[in-house]
């Protein structure tokens, strides 16, 4: 397979890179033995993500790439996980078939080269896209995983078939684990096909609430919109090359050609009472869905703080409306309101927007950006309320008892309470 | 027959106290301990297993749990969770010293939110009451298991339980947003919520399918969808199993996701048609349902796809429903296949493992020597879209040795899905009827992995015991670690 992307670190340190998974469980016994915390990377691509941490031994999953099964007929791909996303994208396109669920790619929101990341990486941090409403993230498409857990065991749970209850969904519970709970080292992942066409119905000039309305009523319907985005008016410039000469509402339709014409007039007539629409067609579409998915006005080459909320969809906008009362944002919704990208002009604010969240609800914040110093400083993922870290904790404890994992990443370093 | 934990003779002596304990927590009719009363629980939809429960409680709120489990939780007596009862892997199996926590009592809809596509439930509410609580507006959760005017959709979290639609709308685990989750110590935690990606660890993806070891769901938020404009069925026989089964490969090879895919075998067929009067064409070897769903305009492009690929692998009828009264019919001898082959034995037993469906022809021919070999029946019906097989296999409890040889049957069957590739079970569950095939599966690194998350939710083992896991190890046993020590033991490990 193709050379991954090279790893540069911050540190110096030498890199482990095993190229056999007995190599990984060999790495992470010695760690677990010497007591020596370990950061697990795939490319490092989403290392400005979270809580800093400091760790002796940097464990680099890129060595161990490969594609071991790709059956497209039977819509399953499976590889070792440090395979670059990219050369997995690649492969898929060439046989008309996608990961459904759109992973994102935070590199250049992160100042960092787009196309990097593994499949381990996206896995560990559930990625998902604008698509998100209608086809999940990725732990709704994987199938299987092997892994090495923190007490250097070699561990494998699923399979290769998508209706399987055999035993815990430990696949999906390894979702969005951070790599704080096992190293990953295979990965099955469940692949459809790519839609024939797509297009995009754009409503103009919607304030943030009727924007609200809006989406709701699309996904509402038995349209099958595949993504309703909204983009207010201060960052509208910053897609499609600056096309977008007002707010934008978008909403994406995806499948066969005639269908998507027809859905395309039925949804014009539904949502006319809040305007006339326009049509993006395929090729302008894609650009800019790609744009929402990677977060393009925010990927301004600076370290202001990003906030990724997530929150019921319709209190997005209610939420932006609050926290503009006190600070200096810029935001956009996704998700039909559900995701809210946001970027503080000045300090992080997590206390404020925190509040906000449970005003609004609930949901949960992460701070995906923002310099060193702050992401030391603050939470950058959801605490949690006392009964619930205590569980995540003793879950942690059960798969990485000394822990050795990326310690740190995710929570704060705290003894686990007992049971 | 499976043996089950030892009871606790010390939990068995002291159940008059334990009783009245309960009746200070649960007033009224909520405690149940007169024999005659209990009787309706000591199965579910597994009869071959039966068992009276220590006592029953129906609790009525949150708090009620919580004060139960904690209690039980102190005097180490053990919990078996219940909704409906139409588990058929013996999920809600009493135990003799256990409290089977039935949750029926939870049957309201607590939040009905159209604009965030969201519906609140408790879990003793079923799976088609949420459907019914939002059909007026056009809305529906997808996830439809056969059972679905009986089972709980508690039950379903706890299974993971799947349908005809999760070939194109997926499992529980992919309809559920949010969970309130009372563990077995009584803390009470929330996970998730209306909003679509739950924070933390995926803990709602581990409770979703943990078959009642984990916790005690009290409240459920599913995500609901609109109707499809239209929905059309195509009725296909084929002159083998082997051809049908190309064609659905064929199908999905093409890019059409139906929205339900199913097959039956000739057997299946005859029991459905005998019973049903469904107009299946009985001289063929297979049959497929395939339903396509959407606007209208794609749902004719699609099935004239459907039917060339038909054609082109020899079907000898192919008949398209013209209305909502065929599609309806199309579907009600499969919808009734598990009692029409009731009619024709005595007793069967329901198998229900996955294998990647390129491997259908092979398998059929496999449970065919089976067959022969163990002397017993079979019938097939069959998700072909997601692989998944239910065959069911024909005995006579009242003959000496046929239950012992039906489940030598089917365990030979699913040890040839997990030879192939596939697994276990697809949608009904471990319980106790295939805990001890596990480490066919699976290996004891592996089993000991899982029953960790078990000692991180429920470390006395309190929780529905005997059920999933072959053989249970104390969690202080399964924390210990066996270090070597040493220098840097992996020379051979590059580092740059
Ligand atoms: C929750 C979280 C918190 C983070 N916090 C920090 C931080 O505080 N400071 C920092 O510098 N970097 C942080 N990172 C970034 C991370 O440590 C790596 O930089 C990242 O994995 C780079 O790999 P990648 O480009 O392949 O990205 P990905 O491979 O996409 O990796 C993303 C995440 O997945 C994990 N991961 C990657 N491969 C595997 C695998 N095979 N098995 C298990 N886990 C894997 C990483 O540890 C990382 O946490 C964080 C990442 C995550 C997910
Ligand atoms: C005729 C028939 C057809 C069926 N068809 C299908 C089908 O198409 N697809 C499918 O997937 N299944 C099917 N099933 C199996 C069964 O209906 C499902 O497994 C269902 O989800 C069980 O729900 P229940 O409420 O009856 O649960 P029960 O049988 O009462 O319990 C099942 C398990 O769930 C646990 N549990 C129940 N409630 C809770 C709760 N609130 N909190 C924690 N744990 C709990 C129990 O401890 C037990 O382990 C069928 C069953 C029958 C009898």
């Amino acid at each position: 397979m193709m050379a991954a992307g090279q790893v540069t670190m911050t540190s110096g340190d030498p890199h482990l890179r095993p190229t056999t998974e007995d190599q990984v469980r060999d790495a992470v016994a010695w760690a677990a033995a010497e007591k020596t915390p370990l950061e697990i990377v795939g490319h490092g691509s989403k290392r400005a993500i979270g809580r800093p941490m400091q760790t002796a031994e940097t464990l680099s999953l890129a060595d161990l790439k490969d594609v071991t099964l790709y059956e497209p007929d039977e819509l399953v791909l499976a590889a070792f996980a440090g395979t670059p996303l990219a050369e997995l994208e690649a492969l898929l396109a060439e046989n008309n078939q996608r990961f459904e669920f759109e992973p994102m790619d935070y590199g250049p929101l992160l100042g960092e080269e787009p196309g990097r990341g593994t499949i381990g990486g996206m896995l560990a941090a559930n990625l998902a896209g604008p698509r998100r409403l209608k086809a999940g993230a990725a732990r709704d498409h994987v199938l299987g995983i092997r892994c090495v857990t923190g007490r250097g065991e070699i561990v494998k749970s699923g399979g290769r078939v998508v209706k399987n209850v055999t035993g815990y969904d430990l696949s999906k519970g390894l979702a969005g684990s951070w790599g704080t709970l096992a190293v990953l080292t295979e990965v099955t992942m469940k692949v459809l096909p790519r839609a024939q066409t797509e297009a995009t119905l754009v409503l103009f000039g919607l304030t943030d609430s009727d924007a609200t309305a809006a989406m709701s009523l699309a996904m509402g319907s038995s349209g099958e919109v595949a993504s309703a985005a909204h983009l207010p008016e201060s960052v509208k410039g910053r897609f499609i090359d600056g096309q977008l000469p007002r707010a934008a509402t978008v909403l994406r339709l995806e499948g066969f050609g005639p269908s998507v014409d027809y859905r395309f007039e039925r949804l014009a007539q539904l949502l006319a009472p809040f305007g006339p629409t326009e049509r993006l067609d395929d090729a302008l579409s894609r650009q800019l869905w790609q744009e929402v998915r990677d977060v393009k006005p925010f990927a301004d080459g600076t370290m202001r703080p990003v906030w990724r909320v997530s929150v019921a969809p319709m209190e997005g906008h209610a939420l932006v409306a609050a926290l503009r009362l006190k600070a200096g944002i810029d935001a956009f919704y996704d998700w039909q309101g559900g995701l809210v990208w946001l970027r503080m002009e000045a300090g992080a604010d997590a206390v404020g927007l925190r509040q906000a969240i449970r005003a609004v609800g609930g949901g949960h914040a992460t701070l995906v950006r923002a310099a060193p110093e702050l992401r030391r400083s603050v939470d950058v993922f959801e605490p949690q309320p006392g009964p619930l870290a205590a569980l995540s904790a003793r879950l942690k404890a059960e798969f990485d008892p000394i822990g050795i994992l990326n310690p740190g990443r995710m929570a704060a370093l705290k003894a686990p309470e007992p049971a | 027959m499976l043996k089950m934990p030892e009871p606790d003779a010390d939990v068995l002596a002291r159940r008059k106290s334990i009783v009245a304990d309960l009746r200070d927590i649960v007033p009224g009719e909520g405690v149940v301990d007169a024999t005659n009363e209990m009787r309706a629980f000591e199965t579910d939809a597994l009869t071959a297993y039966r068992q009276m429960p220590l006592v029953v409680v129906l609790p009525e709120t949150v708090e009620q749990v919580s004060r139960v489990l904690r209690y039980c939780h102190k005097n180490g007596i053990r919990v078996v969770p219940r909704g409906s009862g139409t588990s058929l892997s013996g999920g809600a199996l009493p135990l003799a010293d256990a409290v089977l926590l039935v949750m029926s009592r939870f049957n309201r809809v607590l939040d009905i939110d159209y604009a965030n596509r969201a519906v609140v439930v408790q879990p003793g509410v079923t799976n088609l009451g949420i459907t019914h609580a939002v059909q007026d507006e056009g809305f529906y959760y997808a996830p439809d298991p056969s059972s679905q005017i009986a089972c709980s959709i508690g039950g379903n979290i706890a299974e993971n339980s799947g349908g005809v639609h999760s070939l194109k709308y997926g499992l529980t685990t992919n309809n559920v947003l949010g969970l309130e989750v009372v563990l077995i110590n009584g803390d009470i935690v929330r996970l998730g919520g209306k909003h679509l990606d739950s924070e933390g660890y995926d803990l709602l993806a581990l409770m979703t399918g943990s078959e009642g070891l984990l916790g005690v769901v009290t409240e459920i938020t599913v995500r609901i969808l609109q109707k499809p404009e239209t929905a059309r069925a195509a009725l296909i026989g084929f002159p083998t199993s082997e051809t049908a089964g190309q064609c659905v490969a064929d199908i999905i090879a093409a890019g059409i996701i139906p929205g339900g895919m199913e097959m039956m075998d000739r057997p299946a067929i005859h029991a459905a048609e005998d019973f049903v009067h469904a107009d299946y064409p009985l001289d063929v070897e297979a049959l497929l349902i395939v339903e396509l769903d959407g606007p209208e305009a794609e749902v004719d492009f699609l099935l004239a796809e459907v039917e060339a690929l038909a054609l082109r692998n020899g079907a000898t009828t192919i008949r398209v429903s013209k209305s909502e009264e065929e599609r309806a019919t199309f579907w009600a001898g499969r919808k009734a296949a598990f009692p029409s082959v009731g009619r024709i034995s005595p007793d069967y037993l329901c198998m229900d493992g996955t294998i990647p469906r390129k491997e259908l022809p092979r398998v059929l021919a496999g449970m065919r020597e089976l067959s022969e070999i163990h002397g017993l029946r079979v019938a097939n019906v069959f998700h072909a879209g997601d692989g998944n097989l239910h065959p069911l296999i024909l005995y006579d409890a009242n003959k000496p040795g046929e239950l012992a040889a039906a489940e030598a049957f089917g365990a030979d069957i699913l040890r040839l899905c997990v030879k192939v590739g596939g697994v276990l079970t697809g949608e009904h569950g471990v319980g106790v009827e295939k805990r001890d095939l596990m480490p066919e599966m699976f290996n004891e690194i592996d089993l000991d992995q899982q029953m960790r998350v078990k000692c991180a939710f429920d470390e006395k083992h309190l929780l529905n015991p005997g059920k999933v896991f072959p053989q249970l190890r104390r969690c202080a046993e399964l924390g210990r670690m066996h270090i070597h020590a040493g220098a840097m033991p992996f020379p051979d490990i590059p580092r740059f």
